[in-house]
Parts: C-alpha cells; sequence; structure tokens
C-alpha cells in the first residue's frame, strides 16, 4: 500500500513487497520502464501504448491500452469507468417516474431509446402494457426512429473525424442537427428529454409538430445522400474501413455482439422483426443486413438502417395525421401524471387550467396530485427483463420491484458495455491506426458503456 | 397506504408474513407476452417492512410506523408452464438427465434447477450453483435449446433473504428458436462464490467484473476477476443494500434538503 501525504498524492516506495501501482496517476514512466526492461532483456522491442481517456480519437472517454511491435498491434485492452456516474443505484433512490430522468443520460446519443426501454419494463411490471394508448405508442416509435438517425449521423461524424475525415464530421453533425430542432421541438429539449414516462408520454406532439417532421424528412435524405456520395466508394474510405476490424458470425456470438456489428456478419436479427415491441410488427421496413463482417460493412448498414428508419418515420406521421387526437397517458389516474404540461409565457409547466383546478376549485385534486407526484405509484412486487432495439444493438433492462414506490434494482445491458468487448478480437494483430476504424465501428458510447 | 393491485395476481396484502401462501393463478401480468397460458403461481414472501417512511425512533403517533408490508415475490410455478416454457423444461431435463461428454452422470432435472419461476410471463430458471455451469452449456449447445447468446449477468442484493442475500440473473437468448429464458443463481453473503460461466459464454467477461465490482459476487473460473468500474483500490461494493447512496446535504433559501438516501421514503 502507498501512503498519501496531505495534499493526496501517493508518496513514493512506502510498499515493502511487489511492484506498486498507485491509482493517482503519475507512475506511467515507472509502469512502461519496467515492462521495457522485462522486454529488453527478452531481447523484444514491445511498446506499450496509453491512449486516451482523454484522447480525440477514443471515442470517448475510453483507455485502450496497447501493446505494440513496429505498427502492428499485438495486445489490446480496453480499460473503462472513466464516466461512471452510478445511475442504477440512484435509480434505487427515486420514484419510478423519476427513474426516466435517469436513465435517458446513460447513452446520450438515443437518451429516448432508453427512456422507452424503461418505460416498457416498467409497463411490464404494472401489466398495462395493453392500455397505453395507440397514439402514444405511435408517437415513440417515432421518436425512437428519428432518434436512430441522429445516432447514426453521430457515428457517421464521429468516426469520420476520427479518421481525418472532417467533412464527413460537418455533413453528419448537420444533419443530426435537422433531427435535434425536431426532438426539440416535440420534447423541449435536445437530450435528455424525459418525454417517454411509465404509462404513456410527457405530453403530445405539439401543433404543426407532423408539418415539421414531413419538412425534415427530404433535408435528412439529401444529408445522407450527400455522405453517401462522399464516402461510399471514396478510396480513401475505403482503404481505411475494408477488411478493418473483422468479426465473423461465431466471433459475434460468443461475444454477445449485437445491433449493426452483428447484422453486418450477415444475420439478420433485429429485435424490432423477432420479438417486436410497441407494434413495430404493423410497420413496413426491411433490415439491411451486409457480410463483409468489416467496418465497411457496419457503416453501409447504418446508412441503409437510416434510409429504413425515416421510412418509419413517414408511416408514423401518416398514422398520426388520421388518428383522431386524444390521449397519450394510460387512463388510470393511479399511474397517470396528474397534469399534462402547457406552454406558458415563461416556458413549459403545468397547464394553467390544471393549476386552476387543484389550487382553486378540487381538493381532492390537489391531494391527489400531490401524493402521485410527491410519493409516486406502487409497482407490484416481481422481476422483468425487457429487450429492445437501440441504435447499437440489444438494449436489456433488468428491473425488480419491491412493491414499493421505488425501483429494488434497476439494471442496464447497454449494447456498447457488452460490444466494447471486442476490442481485442478486432484489434489484436491489426496494424494501430486501424484501432481507431475498429473502435469507432462498434460505435461504443461512454455513458452508456459506464452508466 | 393504499395497495396497488394492477392486473391480477397481487397477492392479499393482508395476508400474515410468514411461510410461502397466497395462491394466484395466471401469473401476475397480461402484458404483451407471447406464452397464452401461464402455469400455476405460489407467491413467496422474502421479507417483511415496517412503517412507512423509514424513520425509526421519531415518537411517530400517526400510525403509519405500525404498519407491516410484506414482499410477496412469485414463487415456484408448477406445470403446465404455458407456451414453450414446458418444451424447454422438458428438453433440459431430459439432457440433465444423460452422462456428459466426459461419461459422468448428469446432475438430472432435481438436483441442477431449485424451482421454475414465470413472472409477468418470462421463464425464470432457479439453478443451483454447482450445476451453473452444466445448465448453461446444455441451453446453448442441445440443438432444440440453442440459447446463443447470454445477455449479461445482472446482480441483486436481497439482505432480508437469510442466506441466499446473492442473486445473480442471466438472462439468456435463443436466435434460433427466438426464445428467452432467464436463469438465476443464489449464493449467501457468507459465501459469495458463483462459478463463471465466461468458458460457455465468453460475453459474460465484463458484466461478471460488474457484478463482482457492484455485488462482491466472486465469480469461480473467471480469467481476470477485476473491478471495471469503480478504481481498483475502491473499498466495498458500491450496489449492494448495505451500501450507502452518499451525498451532502443542500442548502437552498434557509432550508435543508438532506441527500436522497436519508430522506423521507415511502416504503
Amino acid at each position: 500500500m502507498s501512503q498519501q501525504t496531505s495534499d493526496g498524492t501517493a508518496t513514493d516506495g512506502t510498499s515493502q513487497e511487489g511492484r506498486v501501482f498507485t491509482v493517482h496517476g503519475g507512475d506511467w514512466d515507472s509502469v512502461t520502464g519496467a515492462l521495457s526492461d522485462e522486454a529488453s532483456s527478452l531481447r523484444e522491442e514491445r511498446i506499450v501504448v496509453n491512449m486516451g481517456p482523454q484522447h480525440p480519437s477514443t471515442h470517448g472517454v475510453l483507455r485502450l491500452i496497447l501493446e505494440i511491435d513496429g505498427e502492428t498491434v499485438t495486445e489490446a485492452r480496453a480499460g473503462i469507468g472513466y464516466l461512471h456516474t452510478g445511475i442504477e443505484k440512484n435509480m434505487e433512490f427515486r420514484t419510478w417516474t423519476q427513474g426516466v430522468t435517469f436513465c435517458t443520460r446513460m447513452d446520450y446519443v438515443m437518451p429516448l431509446m432508453n427512456e422507452t426501454t424503461y418505460c416498457l419494463a416498467v409497463e411490464k411490471l404494472l401489466g398495462i402494457t395493453d392500455e397505453i394508448p395507440e397514439r402514444a405508442t405511435v408517437i415513440r416509435v417515432m421518436m425512437m426512429e428519428l432518434q436512430r438517425i441522429s445516432s447514426h449521423f453521430v457515428f457517421l461524424a464521429t468516426g469520420g473525424m476520427e479518421m481525418g475525415a472532417t467533412t464527413m464530421m460537418t455533413n453528419g453533425f448537420g444533419g443530426r442537427e435537422v433531427l435535434l430542432s425536431l426532438l426539440e421541438m416535440i420534447t423541449g429539449l435536445r437530450m435528455n428529454h424525459a418525454y417517454v414516462r411509465p404509462g404513456g408520454l410527457a405530453q403530445d406532439i405539439p401543433p404543426g409538430a407532423l408539418d415539421s417532421v414531413r419538412e425534415a424528412i427530404p433535408e435528412v435524405q439529401r444529408y445522407i445522400h450527400d455522405l453517401e456520395l462522399l464516402a461510399n466508394e471514396n478510396p480513401i474510405v475505403k482503404a481505411r474501413l475494408v477488411d478493418v476490424g473483422y468479426l465473423d458470425l461465431a466471433g459475434c456470438m460468443a461475444l454477445g455482439l449485437t445491433g449493426p456489428v452483428l447484422r453486418s456478419t450477415g444475420l439478420p436479427h433485429d429485435l424490432r422483426k423477432s420479438e417486436p415491441y410497441c407494434g413495430y410488427e404493423t410497420y413496413d421496413f426491411d433490415v439491411p443486413v451486409r457480410d463483409s463482417c468489416d467496418a465497411y460493412g457496419r457503416f453501409r448498414i447504418r446508412l441503409d438502417e437510416m434510409y429504413e428508419s425515416l421510412r418509419i418515420v413517414s408511416q408514423c406521421a401518416d398514422r398520426l395525421q388520421r388518428m383522431a387526437p386524444g390521449p397519450v397517458m394510460v387512463a388510470d389516474k393511479k399511474v397517470a401524471w396528474p397534469a399534462q404540461l402547457a406552454l406558458g409565457g415563461d416556458g413549459m409547466g403545468n397547464s394553467k387550467d390544471h393549476i386552476r383546478e387543484i389550487m382553486g376549485t378540487s381538493m381532492e385534486s390537489l391531494i391527489h396530485h400531490f401524493k402521485l407526484v410527491t410519493e409516486g405509484f406502487r409497482v407490484p412486487a416481481g422481476q422483468v427483463y425487457q429487450a429492445t432495439e437501440s441504435a447499437k444493438g440489444e438494449l436489456g433492462v433488468h428491473l425488480v420491484s419491491d412493491g414499493g414506490t421505488m425501483p429494488y434494482r434497476a439494471h442496464f445491458r447497454d449494447p456498447s458495455f457488452n460490444n466494447l468487448q471486442a476490442v481485442a478480437a478486432m484489434c489484436e494483430g491489426g496494424s494501430i491506426a486501424d484501432v481507431i476504424v475498429a473502435v469507432a465501428s462498434i460505435d461504443p458510447v461512454m455513458g452508456g458503456v459506464d452508466r | 397506504m393504499s395497495e396497488r393491485t394492477p392486473g391480477t395476481g397481487a397477492p392479499d396484502p393482508g395476508s400474515a408474513p410468514g411461510a410461502p401462501q397466497a395462491t394466484a393463478t395466471g401469473a401476475a401480468t397480461t402484458g404483451a407476452t407471447e406464452v397464452g397460458v401461464h402455469g400455476e403461481v405460489v407467491a413467496e414472501v422474502v421479507a417483511v417492512r415496517e412503517g412507512m417512511f423509514g424513520v425509526r425512533g421519531s415518537g411517530d403517533t400517526s400510525g403509519y410506523g405500525g404498519l407491516q408490508r410484506a414482499i410477496v415475490m412469485p414463487g415456484a410455478a408448477t406445470r403446465p408452464f404455458g407456451g414453450y416454457f414446458d418444451e424447454v423444461a422438458d428438453v433440459l431435463a431430459e439432457v440433465l438427465a444423460e452422462p456428459d461428454a466426459d461419461g459422468a452422470d448428469g446432475p438430472g432435472w432435481e438436483a441442477a434447477i431449485e424451482k421454475v419461476v414465470i413472472d409477468h410471463g418470462q421463464l425464470i430458471l432457479f439453478v443451483r450453483r454447482e450445476h451453473l455451469l452444466r445448465v448453461a452449456r446444455v441451453l446453448r449447445d442441445d440443438e432444440d435449446l440453442r440459447f446463443e447468446m447470454c445477455m449479461g449477468a445482472s446482480g441483486v442484493h436481497y439482505p432480508d433473504e437469510t442466506g441466499r442475500e446473492l442473486h445473480v440473473v442471466y438472462p439468456l437468448v435463443s436466435i434460433t428458436h427466438t426464445r428467452r429464458v432467464r436463469l438465476e443463481v443464489v449464493a449467501p453473503d457468507s459465501d459469495p462464490h458463483v462459478p463463471s460461466i465466461t468458458s460457455v459464454y465468453p460475453s459474460n467477461d465484463w458484466h461478471e467484473r460488474e457484478a463482482w465490482d457492484f455485488f462482491g459476487v466472486v465469480f469461480d473460473g473467471h480469467p481476470a476477476l477485476t473491478r471495471i468500474q469503480m478504481p481498483d483500490d475502491w473499498p466495498g461494493h458500491p450496489q449492494r443494500k448495505d451500501y450507502p447512496l452518499g451525498g451532502i446535504p443542500v442548502e437552498y433559501k434557509g432550508a435543508t434538503i438532506p441527500p436522497p438516501d436519508t430522506r423521507r421514503r415511502y416504503r
């Protein structure tokens, strides 16, 4: 054990036995020094390179520890935990509804998918899955597909930037901006929406939202098409992506990979088709598949998926257009949030009508509002596992209730967390420049990995 | 305290805590399950909570302090389980009775499976930990089962269940047959050892490290069981129920708001 000085830094050389590693950092020279001593005694030229956690090309606060021989990576390991925020533990101390505001922050590139998965699980525990209004479900699907496109835009933008293709970055983020404006118009926020709630939605889509969605579709299509023209047959992009980050079906199965990485091996596995939720079986869309098992295949699959998502979005818009206005929350007043939000002079908040009712006319409404907001609702004891097809793969939530007003345990199986295990299998034996491409092709988001 | 009983199957909260009782038919949900009929479900009391707000010794005279609420989890299901659950159980029982590749006798269903629970239309097999590897291997390899992927390991801490405080839940998925099943393994706090299934499902490497990190479950046979999210020298296992959430009181306009885990909460 090393001792600490008064300012919290470790003193050196206080251990009596073995090699000492401190967690305070600053010991990298001694770590590599010891290793290179070892290497020189074995007459090898082995270098250990530490990449990250603060590095512009590691896709977030990911730490990669690479052992290289010349330009070849002989061993690769990923170090995570730099963005651990204790979301699962925190959710045990908040009501079921408040839990949405925590899980939305996990994979911050696809917050609406986190929310919907969690809410589907809570609804299953409550036994109200069939009572969710059709309108709420269609809006959920539309929002999730918009989110899938924006998540893939981030993949194209950051993945391109990490290769040095800054035009892909500007185009990708430009396309995402169109979608974030839509999400902002509908939910009030660009990210961390807390829009999907157990039982339905926080609020209905505002007037004119469907027109904006329809107007955005060709614009998004143009962005995707520009990126396709730019990159699909670009010799530099192909030289960087083709046959890089190879992982075949057996590897994906063993390492539990799902999403675009699995579909790049030729297996058309998509939970929206195989285990439909939110009525996905009623939408007309295809599952893009490629069999190249490499980063280029994953890149093309994501581009194709964006077009498929647009198809679903326009079907949702048509359905919402035809649908008569109606509730977006379950009818059960013991679960449904007491007030719909409304836009006031000072921003979004409880509607004036609702305030007037609870403050001026009905004592019972006030008590009900107060109890439901402070205490929350009780969920019958039991446990449930709910999986959805997120932009990155199977997003699973394991919820345990003890019959109380807060989750007894909430565990998220984030696809990025699982998929990042494949870094070693994809990178070892390849060149060091390919590590960046391989990691980007997994598209991990560290907020989801570390939770 | 109003006990909500949405759906069906929530047992009578007034029944005294104690031995398993409270029979409810037709598992606790109507949800969008792929399974039509469920087996009969016997509820099981795993803990009893007292009081309403979690505050003790406050001289509370409201009467809420005397409330008792039994934590009733779905108990062992009996046949028929419904849907594909019976087929999975039949095939599993059959293969478990066979000798394994080395010629050693199979453990058989009774020895390996503690109980079958059907919760919200989902099948959970409680596996005795010494037979976990064998059960996982059969579930993965038998062509009528073929659960190709394991979706991780989720630890749960039930401090009130004496002798079975730590649970580890493994969701398995079969892409071939579009089926799901969950394995649940139990270990006492005094002996928190569970065999690692990374030799069957290599994808569980990081998931088991996470369960070790957060719950202190020791996965025997794991290739490198180190902490994954917390720093290497972190004391304790943060997601256990006996580990405080932490936090500091926050002052706002003269009033002080306690940290979330010491606030009054509805139990």
